[in-house]
């Protein structure tokens, strides 16, 4: 009983996956379930269109830069609130995980009028710095899990050793802190890539990054293109996230007492 | 004179409205072992710490080698530390622990290599060199913490509750291993413990802390033997501790029996406090001098003695460790006969 119902679980959440990969092949032109045959001419398509190539390379230029930046400043801050000496400890906490609590409308055009302000609306800047607010509640949450398990005693020992305080973060506390910075990169990486609402409000056809230009391709064409990137993106996904899980898994083993 | 390996001089250390360290004067003398012993919150780790540098005293000033290192960091204090929780580097090999401290001084790569082997020689745990602290038991990576606070020869070294985390049997072994250790190397050791047993077996001289402050400093011998004060005499050893009035400067009065005094002259008329060790008092047949009676309260069996809890005619409580096999059946409610020998009382001060 019980191993059904988790068959049935399972199979309730992968279904629409399964759909769209399965409408990825289909030779017509129709969106439609089951697919009709199987042909390769969708993906040829996304390779093709130039509106996509832009789109991902945009994706991967603002994910890159902001992963870059959210990374280091969401470790110091983790950092900070388990280390520092801060009064209202709880309210700093909520404040770097507020975003995860914003509705992306509210957000994206929160963003939108303060780009409009600054005269940044044809800027990726405007984008880049709206994914280092959205990426780095992940990024301060899996790095402070790291940082609660590190035993103070281990920087006073490497103190003691002689190591200045850059010297005992380089080679101590850093290299601890690798599992929480992986799964805060995965995490970034992921949630960056992914992001659509935000990024709608903030990105023009020349910056828009792909979850936007595939919304604007659905709402021109419906063809079976649009499941073949999804697809493509759905893999692509799967192999980061597969990685990253192998890494952490030799993290832990590399880290347990 | 000789000037003091560590000193610390009128240090006071305040975290908040606690005064964790009171106005403490302390000299370390070169290649003593010297124990911090008292209760969990009487300052001593925190002296420790103010000694390695984690702390700073909120008033008065360390001095390591005569130079005042007051507000220096630890990284330039070049001692060496050994943490309650061991503080091994769980990323790191046995080996690139030990060598940590000397690739940090920039030493060359031979050189680390040929002391590190001499290092885990030392605390012999050549075999484990390639394996990391988590593979290792407690007292393995005991040795590991002390291999590593070793290598590269401090001035000092600095022991911080090191048995605590060791079990019994392991942690009589690591003793004996500390003590030879020390010997080998005699380095001056500084060494925070709330175990009397680790601190009368392994310390030179023990200094016994209360509330921030040193009650008593001096060899174990000493501390045991010749309590200065009452707290001292409860915290090492069990110990009876019995108030009565001076008649003569040998002579104390006890719930109503006489007690002939050894040592100190006391000033007749005063009220004062004696201690006396459990194992010292003795069951006798007859009434006499030094002899009290006792009500049975309480026995413990314990195999080799029994530990017996007995009320005098005034209601203080008396303890006797009474060597099985008892030479009278004990019972609760029985009246016991017990003489006192004088020369075991230690007259306390009165505080």
């Amino acid at each position: 009983m019980l191993r059904l119902a988790v068959v049935l679980l399972l199979a309730f959440m992968t279904l629409p996956t399964v759909v769209v990969v399965a409408v990825s092949f289909n030779p017509t032109a129709i969106l439609s379930f089951p697919p009709a045959g199987l042909s390769l001419r969708w993906y040829a398509n996304v390779l093709t269109y130039p509106q996509f190539q832009r789109a991902a390379l945009n994706s991967v230029l603002v994910t890159g830069m902001a992963v870059a930046l959210a990374l280091p400043a969401g470790t110091l801050a983790a950092l900070a609130l388990e280390r520092g000496r801060l009064r209202g400890r709880h309210v700093w906490a909520a404040l770097f995980l507020s975003p995860l609590v914003v509705p992306g409308v509210a957000a994206g055009l929160g963003f939108l009028i303060l780009a409009a302000a600054l005269g940044l609306l044809r800027s990726r800047a405007v984008l880049v710095a709206a994914h280092v607010a959205l990426v780095l509640p992940f990024v301060v949450r899996s790095v402070w899990v790291s940082v609660r398990n590190l035993d103070p005693a281990l920087e006073r020992a490497a103190a003691s050793l002689g190591a200045t305080p850059w010297r005992a973060f380089r080679r101590v506390t850093l290299p601890l802190l690798r599992p929480g910075l992986f799964a805060g990169l995965l995490f970034a990486v992921v949630v960056s890539l992914n992001e659509f609402v935000v990024s709608l409000f903030i990105s023009n056809r020349v910056t828009e990054i792909l979850p936007v230009a595939m919304f604007t391709y659905v709402v021109n064409y419906t063809d079976p293109t649009i499941a073949a990137l999804s697809s493509l993106f759905i893999a692509a996904t799967f192999v980061v996230v597969w990685l990253a899980d192998r890494y952490l898994d030799l993290g832990r083993v590399f880290l347990r007492r | 004179m000789t000037t003091a390996v560590v000193e610390l001089r009128g240090c006071t250390r305040d975290y908040g409205a606690v005064r964790a360290v009171d106005a403490l004067d302390l000299a370390v003398h070169e290649g003593e072992f010297l124990a911090l012993l008292g209760p969990s919150g009487c300052g001593k780790t925190t002296t420790l710490n103010l000694v390695a540098g984690f702390v700073e005293p909120t008033a008065g000033r360390v001095l390591i080698d005569g130079e005042d290192v007051t507000g220096r960091p630890p990284h330039l204090r070049g001692l060496g530390v050994v943490f309650q929780s061991y503080a091994l580097f769980p990323h790191l090999s046995v080996r690139e622990n030990v060598a940590f401290g000397l690739r940090e001084r920039r030493m060359a790569a031979a050189e680390i290599e040929r002391r590190v082997g001499d290092a885990l020689e030392l605390v012999r745990l050549e075999p484990a060199g390639r394996q990391r602290p988590s593979e290792l038991s407690g007292g393995m990576q005991q040795r590991v913490a002390l291999a590593r606070a070793l290598v590269y020869r401090p001035r000092v070294l600095l022991l911080d509750e090191p048995l605590a985390a060791l079990d019994k049997k392991l942690r009589e072994g690591m003793r004996d291993e500390l003590r030879t250790i020390h010997r080998s190397v005699g380095i001056t050791t500084i060494f925070v413990t709330h175990d009397q047993a680790e601190a009368l077996g392994l310390a030179d001289r023990i200094a016994v802390m209360n509330r921030g402050r040193i009650e008593q400093l001096g060899p174990p011998r000493e501390i045991y033997e010749r309590p200065a004060t009452r707290f001292v005499a409860d915290f090492i050893g069990a110990s009876t501790v019995l108030r009565g009035r001076a008649v003569a400067a040998d002579r104390v009065v006890v719930a109503g029996g006489t007690l002939h005094v050894g040592g100190r002259a006391l000033r007749a008329g005063a009220d004062v406090e004696l201690a006396i060790r459990p194992e010292r008092l003795r069951l006798v047949a007859a009434a006499g001098d030094n002899v009290l009676d006792a009500r049975v309260e309480g026995l413990v069996y314990q195999g080799a003695q029994t530990e017996v809890t007995a009320r005098l005619g005034d209601g203080q409580r008396v303890l006797v460790f009474v060597g099985e096999p008892a030479p009278v059946p004990l019972a609760v409610g029985q009246t016991l006969r017990l003489f006192l020998p004088g020369e075991a009382f230690m007259v306390l001060d009165d505080r």
